[in-house]
C-alpha cells in the first residue's frame, strides 16, 4: 500500500509548510510583495501535492468538490460585497464611490479603512483563487484516463 | 427624458454605471450555486431587468448632463479607473441591456430543450458573467479594463458556445477554433494598448486623446493603431477577419446564437469606433488613410463577398451567420467614409441589426424547439405548421433584405445619402449589389417556408402550433420593433446622430 | 545599426518568441501543441509589459518608513520619498491580470481539448477535419 514511502512522509512535512507560507503571502501582502493571487495559488498547491501523493479519492475527502464550488462564489460575492458594503455606508458623511475603503472605518488619517478594504478583498481573491485552481485541478484530474496507468 | 433620470432615487442613480456592471457580476455565483436551471433564469432574469432599467437611467443622466463620469474607489482619473458614459456608448448599453432582457427571457424553454438540467444553473452563470464583460467594456473609460472585461465576456462565451456539443460535436471544435483566434485578436489588442501606453504614459482613455492631440503621432501610436485595429477586427469579425464566426454562430446553443448575434460583435464593434474617432483622431493623416483604403474597402468587399457565401450555405444557421460578416461590413463602409453622416449612418444601422438578428435567430430557435433544423429544406412549410414564428421570421428576414417598411431600409437609406454625400458612387452600387444578393439567400428560406409543403408524419400534415409564449413575446417584439422604428424612426437616428456628434464634435 | 539592436536589446527576445509563438498556432495541427503556441505569444507580451515598466536606477516601488512607528517620521517618510527614483509598479499589476486571463484561457482551451478528444477520438486537425466532412456533406464550407 506504500510504494512511496519517502514521498509520503516528506509530502506530510511539508505540506503544512505550504499552506502556512501561502497565508504569510496573502496576510503580508498589503506590506510587500504578495496578495491573494500569489497567496491562492501556494494553497491550491498545498492539496494538489496532496492529491498527487494519496490519491484523488483521499483529497476529495479533505477538500470535497461541492465545498470549491462555494468557495469560487463566495470570494466573488465577499469581493464585490466589500464594494457594495461600500456604497451603503455613505450614510455616515459624504457619499462615495464603489470601492473607495475609506468609508469602511471612520478613522481617516490613518487610512485604517484602506487596509480593512484591502485585507478583505484580498481574502475574496484568495478564496476563489484558491478554489478555481482546485476546481479545474479536480475537472483534468478526475477524467478516467484512456491508458490505465500500468500501460505508460 | 427627463423621466427617465428620475425612474430611480438619487442615491441609487448616482451608482447607476457601476451597478450596471455589478449586478450581474453578483448574481452570477449566487446562479451557479442554485439548485434548478429554474431559479438560476429567474436570476438571470432579475439582473438583465435591473441592467435594462439602469441603462435607462443612465439615456436620461446623458441626454441631460452630456456626459457621466463615475471614480471607482474615489480615485479621480487619469490615476483611477473611470466609467465613463456618453452619448456613444449609452445606445450600446441600452442594446445589450434590452436584447439582454429579451434573450434572457427566450432562454427559459431554449434552455430546458438543449441543455442537460444538471448543467443550467452554471450555463446561466457563464451567460452572466459575459452579459457583465459586455456591459464593461461598453462602460469604462480605461483602456487596459477594455482587455479585461473583454477576455470575461469572451471566455464565457467560449464555454457557452462548446455546450452547444451536447447536440452536435463541431460546437467544440467551432468553440476551440473561436478560442484561439479570439485569444490572438485579445492580446494584438494589448499589444495596441501597451504601445499608446509607452506613447502617452496613460491608460485613461480621455487622457490618451489629449496626449496625443498634444503631442503628436509618432511611429509607436502608428504600430498602436495597426494591433489595436487588427485585435478588435478579429473580436468583431471585420470581413477578412471572420473565420470564427460561421461555425460559432451555426453550432452554439439557440439562445446563444440569438445573444451573440445581436450584443458581443456590436460592442467589439463600438470599441472600434472609440478607438478610431475618441482616442485616435480621424483627421490624423494615417488613421485617415485606413478609412478610405482599409474600412470602407473591406467593408465593401466583405459584404459583397460574405453576402455571396451566404446564398451556398445550406444550415440557414450558416446563411445567417455569413450575413452578420457582410452587416458587419455596411458597419465598416459607414465608418470608413469618415464623416458624421456615414458614421451615424453606421451607428444606426449596428442597432438595426441587432434587431433583426435577435428575431431571426430566436425564430429559428422556435423552429428547433419543434422540428430538427439542419438545412433549408428542414424549414419547408413551416408557414403554415408555426404561422408566428414564421411571420417573425419573415418580417425580419425582409428587413435584412432593406425592403421599405422596415429598419433595414431605414438605416440603408442614410447609408446611402453619406455615401453620395461624398460621392462614392461605387458603394451605393455595392450596397445595392449586397442587398440583392440577401434578397437571394433571405428569399430561399422565405420559398422554403411559405412555397413548400409542410412537414407531415405518417402522411397526414402536423398540426399549426406556436411556440411556448418566452419564445413568442421576445421574438414578436423584435419582429415588430424592426416595423416601428421604420414608422417612427426618430428615436433611433437621434441616438446615433449624437452618438456621432459626441466623438466627431461639430466637423 | 548594432547600437541600435543593443539600445533595445530588451525587445529582440520578445519579438522572437512573440514570432515563436504566432508561428506554432499556425503552423502545427495538433490542438494541444497550438495551446502552448499561444500561451508562448501571451508571454511575450507578458515580457514587453514588464519591460516597459524598467526605470534605470529605479528602486522598488515601496515607500519604506512609512509604517514607521513614530508618525511624524512617517510623514517626513513620505516628503523624503519624493526625491527616490521608482519602477513604474503599474505595468506589473496590469500584467498580473493578464497573466490570470492567460490561465483561464489555457484552462478553457485544456478543457475544450479534452472534450474534443472524447467526442472525436483524436486532436489532430486532419483527422477533426476528415470526421466532420465524411459522416455528412451538410458541414461544407
Amino acid at each position: 500500500m506504500s510504494p512511496h514511502l519517502i514521498l509520503r512522509v516528506v509530502s506530510k512535512l511539508l505540506i503544512p509548510i505550504i499552506v502556512v507560507f501561502g497565508f504569510y503571502v496573502q496576510f503580508h501582502g498589503d506590506f510587500g510583495p504578495g496578495g491573494g493571487f500569489q497567496a491562492g495559488v501556494i494553497v491550491a498547491v498545498g492539496v494538489i501535492l496532496y492529491a498527487l501523493i494519496f490519491g484523488m479519492e483521499e483529497a476529495r475527502r479533505a477538500v470535497p468538490p461541492a465545498a470549491v464550488r462555494y468557495l469560487m462564489a463566495a470570494g466573488v460575492l465577499l469581493f464585490a460585497g466589500v464594494g457594495v458594503a461600500t456604497l451603503l455606508m455613505n450614510g455616515a458623511g459624504e457619499p462615495v464611490n464603489f470601492l473607495d475603503y475609506d468609508a469602511l472605518h471612520p478613522d481617516q488619517s490613518h487610512h485604517t479603512g484602506q487596509h480593512y478594504g484591502i485585507l478583505l478583498i484580498e481574502l475574496g481573491v484568495l478564496f476563489t483563487v484558491s478554489s478555481v485552481m482546485l476546481a479545474i485541478f479536480y475537472a483534468f484530474a478526475g477524467r478516467i484516463p484512456d491508458l490505465p496507468d500500468e500501460d505508460w | 427624458m427627463d423621466i427617465l433620470a428620475h425612474l430611480l432615487p438619487a442615491g441609487i442613480a448616482a451608482h447607476a454605471p457601476v451597478l450596471l456592471v455589478v449586478i450581474p457580476l453578483i448574481l452570477a455565483p449566487i446562479a451557479a450555486l442554485m439548485p434548478s436551471g429554474r431559479i438560476a433564469w429567474a436570476i438571470s432574469l432579475l439582473a438583465a431587468f435591473l441592467v435594462a432599467i439602469l441603462a435607462l437611467v443612465l439615456l436620461g443622466e446623458v441626454s441631460q448632463a452630456g456626459s457621466v463620469s463615475y471614480h471607482l474607489g474615489g480615485w479621480a482619473p487619469p490615476l483611477g479607473i473611470e466609467y465613463r458614459v456618453d452619448a456613444l456608448n449609452v445606445p450600446i448599453l441600452l442594446l445589450v441591456g434590452f436584447v439582454g432582457l429579451l434573450c434572457t427571457i427566450y432562454a427559459l424553454p431554449s434552455v430546458a430543450d438543449e441543455i442537460e438540467p444538471g448543467k443550467q444553473p452554471m450555463f446561466y452563470s457563464a451567460f452572466l458573467v459575459c452579459f457583465t464583460g459586455l456591459l464593461g467594456v461598453t462602460i469604462t473609460g480605461d483602456a487596459f479594463n477594455v482587455f479585461v472585461f473583454l477576455e470575461v465576456s469572451s471566455l464565457s462565451t467560449y464555454a457557452l458556445v462548446a455546450m452547444g456539443g451536447g447536440k452536435d460535436r463541431r460546437a467544440l471544435t467551432a468553440s476551440y477554433n473561436y478560442l484561439i483566434l479570439g485569444t490572438i485578436g485579445a492580446t494584438f489588442f494589448v499589444i495596441g494598448v501597451g504601445f499608446l501606453y509607452m506613447a502617452t504614459g496613460t491608460l485613461n482613455m480621455v487622457d490618451i486623446a489629449r496626449v496625443l492631440a498634444e503631442d503628436g503621432h509618432s511611429r509607436v501610436t502608428e504600430a498602436a493603431f495597426a494591433f489595436i485595429v487588427v485585435g478588435l477586427g478579429l473580436k468583431a469579425a471585420m470581413f477578412p477577419l471572420h473565420v470564427w464566426l460561421p461555425n460559432a454562430y451555426a453550432f452554439a446553443p439557440n439562445f446563444v446564437t440569438a445573444f451573440l448575434a445581436s450584443t458581443a460583435t456590436k460592442v467589439a464593434f463600438y470599441v472600434l469606433i472609440r478607438f478610431l474617432f475618441s482616442i485616435f483622431h480621424p483627421e490624423v493623416t494615417f488613421v485617415a488613410a485606413s478609412f478610405t483604403w482599409i474600412f470602407a474597402v473591406l467593408g465593401t468587399v466583405g459584404m459583397i463577398v460574405a453576402s455571396a457565401q451566404a446564398i451556398f450555405q445550406t444550415d440557414p444557421r450558416r446563411v445567417l451567420a455569413y450575413s452578420s460578416v457582410a452587416q458587419v461590413g455596411y458597419m465598416m463602409l459607414g465608418l470608413g467614409m469618415g464623416t458624421k453622416a456615414g458614421l451615424s449612418a453606421g451607428m444606426l444601422h449596428l442597432m438595426n441589426h441587432a434587431m433583426m438578428k435577435g428575431a431571426l435567430f430566436m425564430a429559428l430557435g422556435a423552429f428547433a424547439l419543434k422540428f430538427g433544423v439542419r438545412s433549408i429544406a428542414s424549414l419547408n412549410g413551416l408557414g403554415r405548421t408555426m404561422p408566428v414564428s414564421a411571420s417573425a421570421f419573415t418580417i425580419s428576414g425582409l428587413s435584412l433584405v432593406g425592403v421599405p417598411l422596415t429598419v433595414g431600409f431605414t438605416s440603408k437609406w442614410y447609408l446611402i445619402l453619406a455615401a453620395l454625400d461624398r460621392d462614392w458612387w461605387w458603394a451605393v452600387a455595392a450596397l445595392i449589389a449586397s442587398s440583392l444578393l440577401a434578397l437571394v439567400y433571405v428569399g430561399r428560406m422565405l420559398m422554403a417556408i411559405w412555397m413548400e409543403e409542410p412537414p407531415s408524419h405518417q402522411g397526414k400534415a402536423i398540426a399549426a402550433s406556436t411556440a411556448p409564449w418566452a419564445v413568442v413575446v421576445p421574438m414578436s417584439i423584435l419582429a415588430l420593433a424592426n416595423v416601428y422604428f421604420f414608422f417612427n424612426a426618430d428615436p433611433l437616428v437621434h441616438l446615433a446622430n449624437a452618438a456621432a456628434e459626441a466623438v466627431m464634435g461639430g466637423r | 545599426m548594432l547600437d541600435i539592436l543593443l539600445e533595445r536589446f530588451n525587445y529582440i527576445p520578445i519579438i522572437i518568441l512573440m514570432m515563436t509563438g504566432l508561428y506554432v498556432v499556425f503552423a502545427t495541427g495538433n490542438l494541444v501543441k497550438r495551446l502552448v503556441g499561444l500561451s508562448l505569444f501571451q508571454t511575450s507580451v507578458f515580457l514587453l509589459y514588464i519591460t516597459l515598466a524598467k526605470v534605470f536606477g529605479g528602486q522598488p516601488p515601496i515607500i519604506a518608513d512609512a509604517h514607521g512607528d513614530d508618525h511624524g517620521a512617517a510623514a517626513a517618510g513620505h516628503g523624503a520619498a519624493e526625491a527616490v527614483l521608482y519602477s513604474n509598479p503599474l505595468p506589473h499589476v496590469l500584467i498580473l491580470t493578464a497573466i490570470v486571463v492567460g490561465v483561464a484561457t489555457l484552462a478553457v482551451g485544456l478543457a475544450l481539448v479534452v472534450r474534443i478528444r472524447e467526442a472525436y477520438g483524436s486532436i489532430e486537425d486532419e483527422a477533426l477535419n476528415a470526421a466532420d466532412y465524411s459522416r455528412d456533406t451538410g458541414a461544407a464550407g
